[in-house]
């Protein structure tokens, strides 16, 4: 069957470009039918849950959920947020997400970039491979993993530093109960986590330029500070362009892990460490509270797409080279 | 002036085009001491697992512990129904994963790599719109509960990460850059079908793409704890992944430290000691150090892929 039509409708439109929907697109719509599937499950469907934000949500017993949430749980409108806004923990929440997000993207761009730049510069082809091999490794460790390490070093009766402040002849510092060290320690952790990869990818970028670009600017006399600014950082610009977008969009969302896991979840920190993300998972699955939590996944939801789209437009009103879309 | 004269005696532009020494030596020591962060929190938590629980106790964790024991090993070795089955969990749900996962993205990639398609345009809206937009975390664990009914199951941890949009955009745009047309029209001319012509003349030589996206999927499943900890209950440690092995012992001891009723003889026995704790770190860890410089060029790779953008 299949060969009768490919040998009647094949051998033409190969040539042609074909508007009717032709055997080859039913092949490939099945072939795609798997992952179409998934999306669609596993994206699409979740994105009715928003109604959750609108709700008072009460499971109904005998009636399975769908029912519950669409026909007898009753609407309440924009109360969820309302409520949510009147809580009084929700402005230091937002602090909490907005100042890590803003100091994360400061360092993720100009670290990673610095290091780049100067990592490719070194004379010993060895010395950048082993260092760049080093410094990927922590990407690849989850944070439960960096729990542990922060651990081994913060731990109050048995932790290494601990151990050199009495060593000292200091005092102990109960690091899990004190929140004034945890703005730097979650900055300087997140750092370690994160910069070896963003150099990787600057890195690449770099290699990737034109050597002929940069012999050109030697016969014209730059040094090497001229070379840096005049060629390598305005050729970066459209990766930076694309990283930054990025994480503006994702301004409202942060890292679970670093944020639950390394700290222990610990009640004492919790001024400082709880996000947006802490408050939807303990929303959830600590109080069972759907409404507020599944309000707060919406704002945030259509803040970053929001903001998204704004930074795409501010990066190409400046560059229109950069941009995502 | 002088440099320029010297530039002659040197091979090459790049001999001529670099730092001074002295610069050199400062970033060199700068990146050694930057290797030497990264790696040192490593080597000091396998340290711990080596060391002795006395000396732990008497001197707390160090870089050179007064007594070196294997004890920690000896005893995950004994309690292997439970971490090596947690084990055995982490291996398979990685395993499976990463082929579902490569089936998903490889054959969506294709599929939009094809110029002609009917319906490309309304595939790629349908593939970025979830990068801009989601229903969240509550959506998405109700439905995957109520709805699909994955609580306490292995799909739970396997089916909700399988595919994402970055790796569809990177298999999508290595077919389009990489595998020649002529390649795809000649199977057409020879009656193949799409499927044949994908898994028989498209992947053969996709194998990097391939790499890339199935090593993204396997540090990823292998890394995985969130999932873990939505849809796997207590009474269900059968399915625990290793990941959240180490976050449930962790639980267990914060809250037997709040209760101190339970803190009896009896339970303390049968927690995971400290070295047993960062031993079950290290069982986590070194698979991915002993592998990952190996396949750090696919990595490099996909991500250089993934950044040219359209």
């Amino acid at each position: 069957m299949r060969k009768d039509n490919l040998s009647v409708k094949g051998g033409a439109p190969i040539i042609r470009r074909r508007k009717r929907f032709s055997w080859d697109d039913l092949e490939l719509t099945l072939l795609s039918l798997p992952s179409i599937v998934w999306l669609i499950a596993f994206c699409y469907v979740p994105m009715f849950g928003i109604v959750f934000a609108f709700k008072n949500y009460k499971y109904k017993p005998g009636k399975g959920f769908l029912y519950s949430l669409f026909v007898s749980s009753k609407w309440v409108g924009m109360k969820n947020f309302e409520f949510l806004f009147r809580s009084p923990d929700i402005a230091n929440i937002f602090r909490n997400t907005l100042g890590y997000n803003v100091v994360f993207l400061l360092i993720g761009v100009t670290l990673p970039v610095t290091l780049a730049i100067m990592i490719t510069q070194l004379h010993s082809r060895r010395v950048a491979k082993v260092c760049q091999t080093a410094v990927f490794l922590p990407h690849f460790l989850s944070w439960v993993v960096i729990s542990y390490f922060v651990f081994a070093f913060l731990s109050t009766d048995k932790g290494l530093v601990n151990s050199i402040i009495t060593g000292l002849g200091g005092e102990r510092i109960l690091w899990y109960q004190d929140p004034k060290y945890w703005p730097y320690l979650l900055v300087f952790i997140n750092t370690w986590k994160t910069f070896g990869y963003s150099m990787v990818v600057y890195m690449a970028t770099i290699t990737g330029i034109d050597q002929t670009l940069y012999e050109s600017a030697v016969i014209d006399g730059a040094s090497k500070w001229q070379q840096t600014w005049g060629i390598t950082i305005p050729l970066l610009r459209p990766v930076i362009s694309i990283m930054f977008i990025m994480n503006v969009g994702h301004i409202f969302s942060t890292d679970f892990g670093l944020f639950f896991q390394v700290t222990r979840d610990s009640n004492s920190l919790i001024n400082v460490t709880q996000t947006l993300d802490v408050y939807v998972y303990k929303a959830l699955m600590q109080s069972n509270n759907y409404n507020y939590s599944s309000a707060v996944a919406l704002m945030q939801s259509v803040f970053g797409c929001v903001l998204l789209i704004i930074a795409n437009a501010v990066v190409k009103k400046i560059d229109p080279e950069s941009g995502m879309f | 002036m002088e440099k320029k004269k010297k530039a002659v005696h040197l091979d090459g532009f790049n001999r001529f085009n670099r730092i001074k020494p002295a610069t050199n030596a400062v970033f060199t020591v700068i990146f050694v001491l930057l290797a030497i962060m990264t790696f040192l929190p490593v080597l000091f938590v396998f340290i711990i697992s080596i060391s002795s629980e006395a000396s732990i106790a008497q001197h707390g964790y160090s870089f050179f512990p007064a007594e070196l024991s294997l004890e920690s090993y000896a005893y995950l070795w004994q309690s292997k129904s439970y971490i090596g089955r947690s084990f055995l969990n982490s291996v398979g749900i990685t395993i499976v994963g990463t082929m579902i996962g490569l089936c998903l993205t490889s054959t969506l990639g294709y599929v939009l790599s094809r110029p002609n398609y009917y319906m490309k345009g309304l595939y790629t809206w349908l593939l970025i719109i979830p990068m801009l937009f989601s229903g969240g975390l509550v959506a998405s664990y109700m439905v995957n509960t109520q709805i699909y009914h994955l609580k306490n199951t292995y799909w739970a941890m396997i089916l909700p990460g399988a595919c994402s949009t970055f790796y569809v955009i990177v298999m999508r745009t290595f077919f389009q850059t990489t595998v020649p047309d002529s390649i795809i029209e000649s199977g057409k001319i020879d009656g193949a079908s799409q499927l044949r012509i994908f898994t028989q003349l498209v992947l053969p030589i996709s194998l990097p793409v391939i790499a890339t996206i199935g090593l993204f999927l396997t540090f990823n499943y292998w890394n995985a704890w969130y999932s873990a900890m939505l849809y796997i209950d207590s009474n269900h440690r059968d399915l625990y992944p290793l990941q959240y092995v180490l976050i449930s012992i962790e639980k267990n001891i914060s809250f037997m430290a709040r209760n101190e009723d339970f803190l009896t003889e009896e339970s303390m026995r049968n927690l995971p000691t400290e070295t047993m704790r960062m031993a079950i770190v290290m069982v986590v860890v070194i698979p991915i150090a002993c592998s990952y410089p190996f396949f750090q060029r696919y990595f490099v790779g996909g991500l250089t892929i993934g950044a040219v953008k359209g």
